[in-house]
């Protein structure tokens, strides 16, 4: 966390001006940066004469809570957030475990033709999602699983498939890190690559897995696409689906629709505040500066 | 997210330093668990990206209704989009989009990773607030943002008003809704901001020490050291950028359904919508291929464009 400072030391003691100039700018960048959420939390909070004030109030007046409830039994939220955990449990799994299993493999392990396959593998983050999506609809339609959460959890089951492939080199990179000297005492003891693999290497990257798990969670919780391309039920359908289809429903209840936003939004920016450090580690980790 | 095109495969090799009293079996459980623990990413690779790519290019050469049967038409889909006007629309408006986006996105997440970079106090709490944006979902930042736009009683137009400035139509005018979206990703652009930070921490010190032995000031640091040692980073940004302004959806999809007047009529919602309202499948599939093909050549143009401004501290890592 701290070695974000990293030029710090260079600077002086003398940068007293500069120094305040800097939360200047600071200050000054945060407001345009924190003024949506500002407005997002004070509209959920009006009802609508506050709301269509000219000029605007920023504090309501009385503060309208029933936003909050009227919202989120106008339709079945709770219903909404329980498809999207079932769909986030599969998922994280999914990918967690398969994504690791290969990047071991492709760390850790010689055969012949893994580079080749790796560098394949690693092409397809490059590919626009758009030219697989059609098929892939095609696909899972013929298979009779449109509507089913099968389309939008089974791909996680291959390495998180497409974009998932990112997974995969984020945890390779974190395995190369581990000092081989283990394996190889391991495999003198008579161990097998599994067991080396999950006596081992799991263990030590517990850092890289909980990134992992972070990046695929949000991934799944903003996901707005694959959920409308395949579940058209309404009651199968997830927060952003949701929020989407209440989006048109209640075209001018700002207050209402605020108060559902506010509730999506939430979960996330709670989840970013408890495991704020693993989020810069992960970008850290890809190796990206290099 | 996608991949630094730069950091593939260079450790893939690595030398392991394997003892010559290895065992023959070793060598060949290596390999059996090897292609085991490797399979359901290369499972996953035939099925769900090698596969649909074949099945999309034989899709854009036939003219398929879902439902129907395909018939062959060869390169006609190509040819029809030559002359549609809608697709060509469709690519300018993208492109508008990206132009004003990216640049956007680049200068601002390297000047706020550049204060950042800074021993700032509560630096945890000011890399929350500028990060924040980008982590709310694309369907809830619509929804705000569509309030943010109002030309009645947004937050825009309101601040602009007790301004006493000219207020705008924002995404309900043609003129101001491209505008309006970019600044709207703007406001996301903790994405772009986090990877310079990463980058930032990853200048050696020691050469800023030089600079200042040299009697260096923060001007010379910054122009000769901090600038050339992030110019990959800011490559993968702009690259990463473009391939990721190209494909944009939501806010089409959810904000402005294209208009008015097809003004934010994005690329992959126009595909969307031939695909999945007009169930036009084949026509859909040339344009995925076309966009692919578009990216590919941006791409292509931008890392050779690279090689003129690009510092790479080791030789030959590409």
């Amino acid at each position: 966390m701290s070695s974000v400072a990293g030029v710090s030391g260079t600077r002086g003691r003398r940068m007293r001006p500069g120094r305040l100039a800097l939360y200047v700018v600071l200050v000054l960048g945060a407001v345009p940066t924190m003024l949506p959420f500002v407005w997002l939390i004070r509209s959920a909070l009006m009802n609508d004469d506050q709301i269509f004030v000219a000029p605007p109030d920023w504090i309501p007046n009385p503060f309208e809570w029933a936003n909050f409830s009227g919202a989120l039994t106008a339709q079945p939220f709770l219903r909404y957030f329980l498809n999207t955990m079932v769909i986030e449990l599969f998922t994280v799994t999914g990918t967690v475990l398969t994504c690791s299993v290969a990047a071991f493999s492709f760390a850790r392990l010689r055969w012949r033709g893994r580079n080749v396959v790796f560098a394949l593998l690693l092409s397809s983050v490059m590919l626009p999602y758009a030219v697989t999506l059609i098929p892939t609809f095609v696909m899972w339609r013929s298979l009779g699983a449109l509507d089913t959460f099968l389309p939008l959890t089974v791909p996680a089951w291959f390495a998180g498939a497409g974009g998932g492939v990112f997974n995969v080199f984020l945890l390779r990179q974190f395995f190369l890190t581990i000092p081989f000297e283990l394996d190889e005492a391991a495999y003198i003891d008579g161990a097998s690559p599994w067991k080396v693999f999950a006596m081992i290497i799991m263990p030590l990257s517990k850092p890289a897995l909980v990134v992992v798990t972070i990046f695929t969670f949000i991934g799944v919780w903003n996901d707005f696409l694959g959920p409308l391309l395949y579940l058209s039920d309404e009651s199968k359908y997830t927060l952003a689906l949701g929020l989407a289809s209440f989006q048109s429903v209640y075209t001018a209840q700002w207050g209402y629709l605020m108060a559902a936003s506010a509730a999506v939004i939430a979960p996330i920016i709670v989840l970013f505040f408890v495991l704020q450090r693993y989020f810069i580690e992960g970008v850290t980790l890809t190796g990206i500066k290099s | 997210m996608t991949v630094a095109p730069t950091v593939p495969a260079s450790r893939s090799g690595q030398a392991r330093s394997r003892g010559p009293a290895h065992l023959s079996g070793q060598g060949r459980l290596e390999r059996r668990w090897g292609v085991a623990m490797a399979l359901p990413a290369i499972l996953g690779f035939a099925i769900f990206t090698i596969g649909p790519m074949i099945a999309s290019f034989v899709f854009s050469l036939t003219d398929w209704t879902i439902g129907g049967s395909p018939s062959f038409v060869g390169l006609g889909n190509y040819r029809t989009l030559g002359g549609d006007e809608l697709f060509w629309k469709s690519l300018s408006v993208t492109t508008y989009y990206t132009l004003g986006a990216v640049p956007l996105a680049l200068v601002i997440g390297f000047v706020v990773a550049l204060l950042l970079n800074q021993k700032v106090r509560g630096l945890a709490l000011w890399r929350t607030i500028y990060y924040l944006p980008t982590l709310v979902p694309a369907v809830a930042s619509a929804v705000l943002w569509i309030w943010i736009f109002n030309p009645d009683f947004g937050l825009l137009n309101s601040l602009l008003r007790e301004g006493g400035l000219p207020t705008s139509q924002w995404i309900y005018s043609e003129g101001a809704a491209v505008p309006s979206l970019v600044i709207m990703s703007t406001w996301g652009f903790g994405n772009a901001m986090v990877i310079f930070l990463a980058g930032l921490q990853g200048v050696p010190r020691h050469l800023y020490e030089a600079v200042s032995i040299d009697g260096g000031g923060v001007w010379q640091r910054f122009r000769h050291v901090t600038l050339p040692m992030m110019t990959p980073t800011i490559f993968y940004n702009l690259v990463t950028g473009v391939i990721g302004t190209f494909q944009v959806f939501n806010q089409a999809y959810v904000m402005t359904q294209g208009g008015p007047n097809n003004a934010t009529l994005f690329y992959i919602y126009y595909l969307w919508r031939t695909a999945f309202t007009e169930s036009q499948m084949g026509y859909a599939s040339a344009l995925a291929w076309i966009l692919f093909m578009v990216i590919m050549v941006i791409t292509f143009f931008l890392f050779r464009n690279a090689r003129r401004w690009v510092y790479y501290e080791m030789a030959g890592a590409r």
